[in-house]
């Protein structure tokens, strides 16, 4: 291995792959050699048995759906008041100087400590769980998305200027699109922390939802349930990635070499 | 549009005007403050093509910027067509050293760029585009994002974006100073012909001697820190160039006389150093 070399696109499939055969591979291993009891651990097999009695007796996709729901929920309604707050923030050093010192201050905030309070607010419904990840994604994004914004490259906004575009043309047609990418790839990262929240926010006070489900499941020590929820909450993860640097990429073709 | 000519056109009009600027950069961390300019008088005449030839660091990228308006100076004023510079505008257009096209834009909407912040009408300026992708020879790279170009493509179109919103002057900071020998030899010819053909006014700093000559009507030579001008040479050599003249006895005494110039400054800049 040489550092920074790069390799083929097989390889690189192969070894990601590999990761995963060892993974279970070790598993499998703990669990039917007997080196750990059933009763705190489901081996594979298990697992996979329970999560297709979830699927098919006790309709867990509906849980799925109401999750998928919660997080795309709460990180809408954060990114449309973050982004264009972001954007200013980055933009014009007074707002940046108005909001810079509590943003950084409230994003320190743990979200999950807020659910007590919002169960008082907001009651145990759909609106308490979207203000968890709302709370939890929100200040993340304003304060990264300033940051991206006003590091565009000073040269760019200087030929602006020289071309007479005022203060809406470099806002619209320079600091927008120059940041656009990294705003892209902020979300990408927040929506992924969003995932995190949502099963907090499940594991109190819900009803419904893979967090609710996997709660059910530790009190009748379905070890195999609450594995096969993680493991699905890790799969949709990676679609969901997936699917957004797809689309980056799709948006954004100049960004790449 | 003048017809090439071997005397040198009439300069009877001054387009620019700069009375005693100056630009002394505030001290940063208890040192002393910057004497970037000392105080300069020049008067550029319409339809001159100027060089500002110096070492690094003699503050002739300040002047330029200066004049561009995206710098304040400390003392003294700039007017262009008798009205004081007050900040970047239109009217004149900047090429920079390092690349500055909008990565997100294609090559011909890096040349409307300026048109559209004018809010010119779309047919009038893809008409005004396509004139300037042929004057460039880019009119097959039209779709092509910047990062798709070499350098010497990027400041083609750098140089099409300035000139396609008709600035009063252009600007131009060392725009070839990245690219290799035979790319900037040909950007010269290139920029020659378009001023041959438009005799626009244009301010050109560089450091390289040659490069000076081969484009100037006139060279100005700036002294190593604090920068001020030394020399103000006319440059007689008859138009339209051909980069053959670059071989020529004239060319090559103004070499030897410049070079001079230079050398001492470039002494006393590494002594100061």
């Amino acid at each position: 291995m040489k550092p920074l070399a790069p390799i083929s696109s097989g390889a690189r499939i192969a070894l990601g792959i590999l990761f995963f055969v060892l993974f279970v591979a070790g598993w499998a291993y703990a669990t039917f050699g007997g080196f750990v009891s059933k009763t705190f651990l489901a081996d594979p097999l298990t697992m996979l048995e329970e999560g297709w009695l979830l699927l098919t007796k006790h309709g867990f996709l509906y849980d799925i759906g109401i999750t998928i729901w919660r997080v795309v929920g709460g990180f809408t309604l954060a990114a449309l008041v973050a982004v264009p707050l972001g954007i200013l923030m980055g933009a014009y050093k007074p707002i940046e100087a108005f909001l810079e010192p509590f943003v950084s201050f409230a994003r320190y905030l743990p979200a999950s400590a807020f659910i007590p309070l919002l169960i008082l607010w907001a009651g145990i419904g759909e609106l308490q769980k979207l203000l968890v990840i709302f709370i939890g994604s929100v200040f993340q994004i304003v304060l990264m998305v300033a940051v991206t914004v006003s590091a565009v490259r000073r040269d760019l906004v200087e030929a602006a200027l020289t071309l007479g575009a005022r203060d809406r043309g470099i806002l619209v047609r320079v600091l927008i699109p120059a940041s656009a990418p990294d705003i892209a790839e902020i979300l990408r990262l927040v929506l992924g922390w969003a995932w995190t929240y949502v099963i907090v926010a499940e594991l109190i006070g819900s009803s419904s939802g893979i967090g609710h489900m996997i709660i059910d499941s530790q009190a009748l020590l379905a070890t195999g349930q609450i594995i096969f929820g993680i493991i699905v909450i890790g799969v949709i993860g990676l679609i969901s990635d997936f699917l957004f640097k797809w689309a980056n990429r799709a948006m954004f073709p100049w960004s790449l070499a | 549009m003048g017809e090439p000519r071997d005397v040198p056109v009439e300069f009877g009009v001054s387009k620019l005007v700069i009375e005693d600027v100056s630009r002394v950069f505030p001290p940063v961390h208890g040192g002393h403050p910057v004497r970037a300019l000392e105080p300069t008088t020049l008067t550029v005449g319409d339809n001159d093509f100027v060089t500002i030839l110096g070492p690094s660091g003699c503050g002739k990228s300040t002047l330029l910027r200066l004049i561009a308006g995206l710098d304040t100076p400390t003392t003294g004023k700039i007017l262009l067509d008798g009205k004081p510079v007050k900040g970047p505008g239109p009217d004149r257009g900047m090429v920079f050293q390092s690349y500055t096209l909008f990565p997100w834009l294609h090559v011909a909407d890096n040349i409307a760029f300026g048109l559209r912040e004018k809010g010119m009408p779309v047919p009038e300026r893809e008409r005004i585009v396509a004139q300037w992708l042929d004057n460039i020879g880019l009119r097959s790279f039209a779709r092509h994002f910047p990062k798709q170009l070499s350098g010497g493509m990027q400041q083609r179109t750098a140089i099409a974006r300035a000139l396609a919103n008709d600035p009063a002057v252009l600007l131009l900071d060392e725009p070839f100073g990245a690219l290799d020998n035979q790319t900037r030899s040909l950007m010269q010819e290139l920029l020659l012909g378009i001023w041959e053909r438009d005799r626009k006014t244009v301010i050109f700093v560089t450091h390289d001697i040659e490069e000076a000559i081969f484009l100037a009507s006139r060279v100005l030579v700036m002294s190593a820190r604090p920068g001020r001008i030394k020399a103000d040479l006319r440059v007689d050599l008859p138009h339209p160039r051909h980069y053959t003249i670059k071989t020529s006895p004239e060319f090559s005494a103004l070499k030897a006389r410049l070079t001079e110039e230079i050398r001492v400054e470039a002494v006393l800049a590494a002594e100061g150093h």
